[in-house]
């Protein structure tokens, strides 16, 4: 029974860190149709960001919550004005430049930090469940997750800046046509999607530690996720999310964890053959 | 190129040689990622998974066998048997540019999370153990057909390598110019008017990318036999970056503009390596920003532009 | 008369709650030209799609030479012998005309045959001139003219011309209405046109679409003498 629990819990765990790793590329591919390849330097800076903070003093939490959204929104932000906008419509010249950009990011990282692993404990202890103990920071993990997708919901269906945004990505020139500035909800939906990512590696930076390289690992998942999900940002993250976590997680339990990566991958080319506009390209359609 | 080929070995030091032999066997690579995204159109960003494949799968054979001849034969067999699984997925599920280029990069790097964990005794292939992150050494080196204990020398190494260079692009450029060749890149230019006139975009996508992944794993053998060492980096986000920006900063469609890209960042890349003036990631990524925006068709097309602009000014100078 | 070369039995495609094209059934003979006309949205350029397999219909069947193609891949399709000029051109922008002359003629004809063929349509359709030009670049009638001579380069059975005459002057207009003329001395045809000058230059039986369903089939007199027909155009085209 215990051991139901345990693995109900690292299935969420599962699920939540995906959606965690890839709410904020969905928000940017979702919405701009930008493919940002330097997502998972943005999760690594973010992470840095955090740890940075709370070794110069900075209470772990502000480090996280507050320090590694703003640093990284802000360098979304720039990126951007300077590269993304540039290029807004070539596709594939944003997917090459995102990549010069993260290959620029690592280089950088290195050259301020050292290649070493960087680490802060995580906060909060744990607890137990019958023989098995469960870390509390992942379990508050999964409730920001689940915060996250809510409040993503929110804004875009019942604020006006959500509207505003909504209306914008479907129509530019009608949105201009009415007052609205489309590059600026353009730099700020880039933005909050990139502090979004970068709140995320704060997140996650206690469980894995940062190296410059650590991105890396997160893209490939992030995006099999978003374009599984398909456009709609919240429903597509939390639809993929919950399929891969619970394949990756299920397979890693009874095999290993490559055997679990592996598992979703399969899972994702499976899935795009039969859907190929992801899952809320045909299910869930219209729905946010 | 030919005279580099026979001049070389009479010219250049061992070390030096060894570095063309490499630099050739890059070049093959580059050749392979320029034909698939430079004349089909596929974005593929995941080309290292073939090499590595390829370089995996010759150390995997040699190890066994102790001999090479079939160790190369089936690095070349087994990334392209993977190239056409994949692409069958791929373009038979009718997948857009888009995604094919985001799973085939999270392929290589999904083989690159796969090897680095199989370090320990219990993975093992036959006699081969894979090492995991530490790589496999001691890999047996090319040996003349049939006779294992005679082993290729550098300079012969060489020969062989400039020569499978020298057969691997005058082979895609008479391919290019045939039918098939000239109705993939048709292919490129506008796949409905193509399935309009008869021909299934799929299946000369699907035998395209599988050649691209055949010829990749042939460079992954080279590699393999150059540093008798393979490791999961052929897998990694470096290598397959590497290979886009060969073919980036050389040109897309053509064949010459990958191999100049390939010689030119790998030389670029030596240097900076033994200057240490700066971390590599970072001079690539400046490299690979400053050609997306500034130069974004490569160095080749770009010089015929010039060439051409150059020539029409004489031209009318003299009028 | 061996019966039509070409059928469809209620024909009709579904996008969500819009019936684009609704139980369209059309006949064609061996020689017909036939111009299928109708105000935009009337489900013409859609029609055209499901003949060439493009689109997948929800209801109905399309008979080609008695033979059901319904459902089958637009390549396969284009096997069979239907070629079609696409209302917004489909071209290789970066290949020469000769290059899709060639291509075009090469998939059913050895090499010296395909450029022979290659050869005789660049004079067919007068563009030897431009042979070696790059389609990107040249302007919308030659393209359109580019795009006809690759679908004739072929040797399709049937032929379908998606707004042949958009974007042509006066002279061009009246050009490629020869063009069809002399084509259709050979093969079938199905041109959608909203030039009514061209339209009156070539049709003989002419099929009025209006909402997705077939509305009136008739010769050419009788369809302008129609006030339903002109009903329907609002005023905007019709007899001058």
């Amino acid at each position: 029974m215990d051991l139901a629990a345990v693995l109900a819990l690292e299935i969420l765990n599962g699920i939540a860190s995906l959606v965690l790793i890839s709410v904020g590329l969905a928000i940017v591919f979702g919405m701009m149709r930008v493919i940002n390849l330097a997502h998972g330097e943005f999760l690594m800076l973010g992470g840095y960001a955090a740890i940075v903070a709370t070794n110069h003093g900075v209470n772990i939490w502000i480090a996280i919550l507050v320090v590694a959204p703003i640093v990284v929104g802000i360098i979304g932000v720039v990126a951007e004005r300077l590269i993304i906008r540039v290029l807004y419509g070539r596709m594939i010249d944003t997917l090459l430049a995102t990549w010069g950009l993260s290959l620029f990011f690592i280089g950088l990282v290195t050259t301020i930090f050292g290649n070493t692993v960087n680490g802060i404990g995580a906060p909060l202890g744990a607890i137990a469940v019958g023989r098995y103990s469960i870390s509390l920071y992942r379990l508050l993990l999964v409730g920001i997750a689940a915060a996250i997708l809510v409040a993503i919901y929110v804004v875009l269906r019942t604020t006006r800046v959500g509207l505003l945004a909504r209306g914008t990505m479907e129509n530019p020139n009608m949105a201009a046509a009415l007052g609205v500035s489309p590059p600026h909800v353009y730099a700020a939906t880039f933005g909050v999607g990139a502090a979004l990512t970068g709140l995320a590696g704060g997140l996650l930076a206690p469980i894995s530690g940062v190296l410059p390289t650590v991105g890396a690992a997160y893209v490939a998942k992030a995006f099999i996720t978003v374009i599984s999900g398909g456009t709609a940002i919240m429903a597509g993250t939390a639809s993929a999310a919950s399929l891969f976590g619970s394949v990756n997680q299920l397979l890693t339990y009874l095999t290993t964890p490559v055997i679990g990566e592996a598992g979703l991958l399969a899972a994702a080319i499976l899935l795009l053959r039969v859907l190929p506009h992801g899952i809320t390209g045909k299910l869930f359609r219209g729905s946010l | 190129m030919i005279a580099v080929a026979l001049g070389a070995p009479l010219v250049v030091d061992q070390f030096q040689l060894l570095q063309l032999t490499v630099f050739a066997s890059m070049c093959i690579l580059a050749l392979s990622l320029g034909v698939v995204w430079g004349y089909a159109g596929i974005l593929c960003f995941g080309q290292s998974a073939f090499f590595g494949l390829g370089a995996y799968t010759y150390a995997v054979t040699a190890l066994n066998l102790g001999e090479s001849t079939l160790a190369i034969v089936l690095a070349i067999l087994l990334p392209s048997v993977f190239a056409a699984l994949l692409g069958y997925f791929m373009f038979y599920g009718r997948l857009s540019d888009v995604y094919v280029g985001v799973i085939t990069l999270s392929v290589t790097l999904i083989f690159f999370n796969l090897m680095n964990s199989t370090a320990g005794d219990a993975y093992r292939i036959g006699v081969a153990r894979l090492n995991g992150f530490n790589g496999m050494p001691s890999l047996p080196t090319f040996n003349v057909p049939g006779n294992p204990g005679r082993l290729l020398d550098p300079t012969e190494t060489f020969y062989l390598v400039m020569a499978l260079l020298l057969i691997v692009y005058v082979g895609l450029h008479a391919m290019l110019a045939s039918h098939f060749g000239r109705v993939v890149v048709a292919v490129r230019e506008n796949e409905t008017r193509c399935e309009l006139l008869g021909y299934d975009v799929r299946r000369h996508k699907l035998l395209i990318f599988t050649l691209g992944g055949a010829i990749a794993g042939l460079a992954g053998s080279l590699f393999a036999n150059w540093g008798a060492f393979v490791s999961p980096n052929v897998f990694s986000l470096t290598t397959t970056s590497q290979i886009i920006i060969w073919v980036i900063v050389g040109g897309l469609g053509t064949l010459v503009g990958p191999i100049i890209g390939c010689v030119v960042m790998q030389y670029l890349a030596t240097e900076l390596g033994t200057q240490q003036l700066a971390n590599t990631s970072l001079i690539f990524g400046i490299i690979f920003l400053a050609f997306v925006l500034l130069v974004p068709r490569g160095i080749v097309p770009s010089l015929g532009v010039v060439r051409a602009r150059l020539s029409a000014g004489r031209a009318r100078s003299t009028a | 008369m061996t019966g039509p070369i070409l059928q469809t039995v209620g024909l009709s495609i579904r996008f969500g709650g819009v019936e684009a094209v609704r139980g369209v059934n059309l006949c064609l003979g061996e020689r017909e030209l036939r111009c299928l006309i109708g105000p935009n949205g009337a489900g013409k350029s859609t029609l055209f799609k499901l003949l060439t397999g493009q689109l997948q219909p929800t209801a109905g069947r399309i008979l080609f030479h008695g033979a059901d193609i319904t459902g089958h891949h637009t390549h396969a399709i284009a096997r069979r012998g239907i070629g079609i000029k696409t209302q917004v051109p489909n071209l290789f922008d970066g290949l020469t005309v000769r290059e899709h002359f060639w291509l075009s003629a090469r998939r059913t004809n050895p090499r010296p045959r395909a450029d022979a063929i290659t050869d005789e349509i660049l004079e067919r359709v007068g563009l030897g001139a431009v042979a070696d030009g790059v389609v990107g670049r040249l302007s919308h009638g030659l393209r359109q003219w580019v795009e006809l001579g690759t679908v004739l380069a072929g040797n399709p059975e049937l032929i379908l011309l998606d707004e042949p005459a958009a974007g042509m002057t006066h002279d061009e207009v009246a050009r490629t209405a020869e063009l069809v003329r002399e084509i259709n001395r050979t093969h079938p045809l199905i041109v959608v046109e909203h030039d009514m000058q061209f339209v009156r230059m070539i049709a003989r039986t002419v099929t009025v679409m209006h909402q997705g369903a077939v509305l009136v089939e008739d010769t050419m007199d009788q369809i302008l003498k129609n006030s339903t027909v002109r009903d329907i155009y609002l005023g905007k085209h019709g007899g001058s």
